[in-house]
């Protein structure tokens, strides 16, 4: 299936020669500079327009899931109600409690947004990504987001409060623990398709490896969703609870930083959710690649707003329970399921063909169901039974007077 | 070398998204585990009691409204059921059968209410509140069409009821009574088999039969703490020994169990009102009382299934026209006793989920 | 079990979501949103004819700009804000001031020299009821003998003074006296809708007719 692809003008080595064309000689920093900053400007505010549009889009869509409309006043269909919302959160007084820790409190919700924004940049939307073709670019995934747990330390730190401690204490201690399984299905990824460039993976995948490797997808989905403290896991923001999180200080822009990384969030994980196992911009023509990618996009981001809409939330020490004993073990099943399936099914080259992978398919659907079933046993299913009530013998209204 | 560490107080304000109403709780802490709570209340004590003392009996039969003000039915019939008792009132056949109609459809819009707040509490972010509100909309709908209002009703009146119910109520009866099971079930269907409920609700505040027993809880908590006891049954009241229906009750007691003892038990109130329904005699719906009532010298206690537990009136008259004296028993706030023994040794969490399983109502609590 | 109670979870929001005619609560007020085809059928013409002759409403539709009166459903028993008070039955025996719970209604009438056979109709100076402190139980309406004063059927008497919600017998004369039938089943026998926006007259919620004089004057005058 050959996809077509939008004009590729966006990248980095157009922009940059674009620029270098009129400016004159020696000025190659500055046509650097402009080309970075153009395409930065450019880039940040689709993001930033995509999560808008997020936030629209998961409160219609929740409001529907519970009977009713979401928001539908402000401009067509309520498209403006984002806009809405940022102009309120910024004209609110900005706080910042007397205690706390200046520096750290106003760059927490910064360094939050940095690395969310900082993924997009690696990802092949097209023929390449926005600043090429980048070899290790999962790897960059990996590290990258795993600063945002720096981020939610530091906001429920320098908040110099007690329950917004505690809260971002939680947090941090979540945020690492699903690292693990998430970077084990990520290698699951790198193993079939042999090469840690997102570009080469969106390649291999002939077929999809959602269905090459289930539990790998489930793996990941859940450790993202962790990751960004989604519903079932967001007991760190939970309100029914004491601690209210490592946002309890925060107002006005700060506040609207942190709720615009929180709902990017979402978006930029679908993104390397669609790269990695829904085969990213492949699709059918006539329609182009980029149209295919956005559908997909759209797709993830329903499913997980779906999970949010219906299940309440996990307590803290299940969550890790849920880690440690449930990911982690079926994450390094699907490693090793994998591992062996690709020594076995690979060609002298070291290429799986299509037909290796979807045998590697029916194999690992099979194994997927099995394992899940087990884990549940072996996690506690058997306690959650419910026993045929037995009225007690202290109180019966249709027991004989005495 | 152990640890050391201190336990720590905390206060679960009386303005708080998870207490239900303004209830304060002063917390312990060791850590995660409870070590000790401290229920206090009082943050909406209206006197409610002392200004029955000034009021006519039909007069109080508005301030009972507010008591349980997710159920005010109930309350009301509580009421009238004790002047009835203590003015020696007989009530016509068909109020009995209407009054009885009407409370067990404010019994489903309680549950309803009950459990749309406790998977509230549980996290799942307002979706089964809403299914479980939707429902209930088109039973206060049903108790416009009754007596004009919905929630403070004010419908019931010593010797029968104020008015009878209008010709379009009971087609929108029917419609109603039909829809409901397969909402219910739609409901369940979202709730019952969810792992994550069953993880988070699954031996979670319990309370055994003989703990539950010597705290005098009542309701729903009693039954999910399987003592089977229903005052429907054990001391019949109105038609209730006319009619045929179960009493659920649960196997452990815990939040689990009292959820599902309340699911059950709206699909028994279903059951009721449809045979209430058949059988409903024509005639008068109030007896012929004077427009200002005078008790005569005594006393008089008279309690009701209330869907929260057993609600009832004491009252004491002097022969005036209101009574010298109007004690009432409030399940919630009995109820509420008995949270010490369910959360001391649970973790933080637990203690937010425990107080959504007990369904108080702070009118209650506080009267 | 094993994870297929969260999938059936699922499958309940889904149905929930897409499936019509699970929207019967939501109301959107004062105006609902309307899409092309709701105003198509509002207007009893199909699509084509609809987007012809209005092309600039159905523009707006399409953008989901447009927007309709939405009127709650409401029973004529509901017991509203606005009382409706009939002056010419009332006598200012001032029962209802006697009856409420909240003592919110203040009488102040003077003798006034009509109707003296049955005891003489006072005139009646002020009429405050004050529906900021109101909890609109009805014991009023209960308590009239000659059903003079019945509840209202409206909800929107939001005001910016706590004062202004004060009605004076100013304001009960000259306010439109739609009557909920709330107890008052000889206004529910002849059907009447307040919601429907007919005002009914002193006559129209009467129980019964006034005697003729020959009547009173045998039942009162000559005992």
């Amino acid at each position: 299936m050959e996809t077509v692809h939008l004009a590729g003008f966006l990248d980095f080595k157009s922009i940059y020669d674009f620029f270098d064309g009129f400016l004159p000689e020696g000025l190659d920093w500055l046509a650097f500079a402009l080309a970075g900053g153009s395409l930065a400007f450019l880039v940040i505010n689709t993001v930033v327009m995509a999560t808008a549009l997020n936030t629209w889009f998961e409160r219609r869509a929740i409001g529907r899931f519970q009977a009713r409309l979401g928001p539908n006043r402000w401009g067509p269909f309520g498209l403006l109600q984002p806009i809405a919302d940022i102009l309120k959160l910024i004209t609110k007084e900005d706080i910042i409690p007397e205690d706390a820790d200046r520096p750290v409190f106003t760059v927490a919700p910064i360094v939050l947004l940095v690395p969310v924004l900082l993924v997009v940049a690696v990802v092949p939307f097209g023929e390449d990504s926005f600043l090429g073709r980048l070899n290790v670019g999962l790897l960059f995934i990996v590290g990258v987001t795993s600063l945002g747990a720096i981020a939610i330390f530091m906001g429920g730190w320098a908040s110099r409060n007690k329950y917004a401690m505690l809260g971002a204490m939680r947090g941090v201690a979540m945020l690492v623990s699903y690292e693990v399984p998430m970077a084990l299905a990520m290698t699951g990824v790198v193993l079939v398709s042999g090469s840690l460039a997102l570009f080469d993976i969106v390649q291999a995948q002939n077929v999809p490896f959602l269905l090459v490797q289930p539990l790998g997808f489930l793996v990941f989905l859940a450790a993202a969703s962790a990751e960004m403290s989604r519903t079932p896991f967001d007991q760190i923001e939970a309100e029914s609870e004491l601690g209210s999180g490592y946002h309890t200080e925060y107002s006005s822009i700060k506040f609207a930083i942190f709720q615009l990384a929180e709902f990017m969030a979402p978006v930029v994980t679908a993104i390397i959710v669609t790269t990695l196992f829904l085969s990213g911009t492949r699709g059918f023509s006539p329609v182009p690649g980029q149209f295919w990618f956005v559908g997909k996009v759209v797709a993830v981001v329903f499913l997980m707003l779906w999970f949010r809409a219906t299940w309440p939330r996990l307590r803290v020490d299940q969550i890790m329970g849920f880690a440690w004993k449930g990911l982690f073990a079926l994450a390094i099943l699907n490693l090793f399921l994998v591992a062996v399936e690709v020594q076995w099914l690979q060609d002298s080259d070291g290429d799986l063909s299509t037909d290796a992978m979807w045998l590697m398919a029916g194999i690992n659907w099979a194994v997927t169901v099995v394992s899940v079933v087990v884990l549940a046993n072996v996690l506690g299913q058997r306690r959650i039974q419910r026993r045929e009530p037995v009225p007690s013998p202290l109180a019966n209204m249709d027991a004989e007077a005495d | 070398m152990p640890i050391k560490t201190e336990p720590v107080t905390i206060n679960l304000g009386p303005q708080h998204p998870s207490t239900h109403g303004v209830f304060r709780m002063r917390v312990t802490f060791d850590g995660e585990v409870v070590i000790d709570v401290e229920p206090v209340v009082g943050y909406l004590h209206r006197g409610t009691e002392k200004l029955a003392e000034s009021r006519s009996y039909v007069q109080i039969v508005t301030l009972t409204d507010r008591l349980d003000y997710v159920a005010s039915m109930s309350n009301n019939l509580a009421y009238v059921r004790a002047v009835e008792k203590l003015a020696g009132i007989e009530v016509p056949e068909r109020a009995m059968y209407l009054r009885v109609i009407s409370a067990e459809l404010q019994r489903i819009a309680s549950h309803l209410v009950a459990t749309g707040f406790l998977l509230n509490d549980l996290g799942a972010l307002a979706t089964p509140l809403m299914y479980c509100f939707r429902e209930r909309e088109r039973i206060l709908d049903l108790f416009e069409m009754l007596c004009g209002a919905r929630i403070t009703v004010s419908y019931m009146r010593p010797g029968g009821l104020l008015q009878d119910a209008p010709e379009e109520f009971w087609p929108a009866l029917d419609a109603v009574l039909d829809d409901l099971p397969g909402y219910i079930d739609d409901l369940e269907g979202l709730i019952t088999g969810n792992e994550i409920v069953l993880a988070r609700t699954r031996n979670v505040g319990l309370l055994s039969a003989e703990q539950a027993i010597d705290a005098s809880v009542s309701g729903p908590i009693l039954r999910a703490s399987s003592v089977l006891w229903d005052l429907r049954k054990a001391d019949p009241y109105e038609v209730y020994d006319r009619l045929d229906f179960n009493v659920p009750i649960g196997a452990t007691g815990d939040v689990f169990d009292r959820y599902l003892v309340r699911i059950q038990e709206t699909r028994e109130s279903v059951e009721i009102v449809k045979q209430c329904v058949k059988d409903i005699p024509d005639g008068p719906i109030k007896a012929d009382l004077p427009f200002i009532l005078r008790a005569p010298v005594g006393d008089a206690y008279s309690a009701i299934e209330a869907p929260k537990g057993e609600l009832g009136f004491y009252l004491v008259s002097d022969g005036g026209i209101s009574p010298y004296r109007c004690k009432i028993r409030a399940p919630s706030f009995i109820n509420l006793s008995a949270l010490r023994d369910m959360v001391v040794g649970g973790k933080m969490a637990d203690l937010v989920v425990t107080l959504g399983s007990l369904d108080i109502v702070l009118g209650e609590v506080d009267r | 079990m094993y994870g297929t109670g969260l999938i059936k979870g699922l499958a309940v929001t889904m149905k929930n979501m897409v499936l019509p005619g699970r929207f019967f609560t939501h109301h959107q007020y004062p105006n609902r949103k309307i899409g092309l085809l709701g105003l198509a059928k509002a207007s009893g013409t199909n699509v084509i004819s609809y987007v012809i002759r209005q092309p600039a409403m159905a523009a707006k539709a399409l953008v989901g700009m447009a927007e309709v009166e939405d009127r709650f459903p409401q029973h004529p028993r509901f017991r509203g804000e606005e009382f409706a008070w009939y002056e010419e039955r009332c006598t200012g025996c001032a029962s209802c001031a006697k009856y409420c719970p909240l003592g919110i209604i203040r009488i102040v009438t003077h003798p006034s020299g009509q109707d003296t056979l049955e005891g003489d109709k006072y005139s009646i100076d002020v009429f405050d009821i004050d529906i900021g402190r109101c909890m609109f139980c009805g014991l009023c309406v209960e308590a009239c003998p000659y059903d003079a004063i019945h509840m209202g059927s409206g909800f929107e008497q939001g005001t910016y003074r706590r004062s202004e919600l004060v009605l004076d017998v100013d304001k009960l004369r000259k306010a439109p006296k739609r009557p909920s039938t709330w107890f008052r089943p000889q206004i529910e026998a002849r059907h009447y809708r307040p919601q429907d926006g007919e005002q009914a007259t002193w006559r129209e919620v009467a129980r019964h007719e006034k005697p003729a004089v020959e009547q009173q004057e045998k039942r009162w005058a000559k005992r």
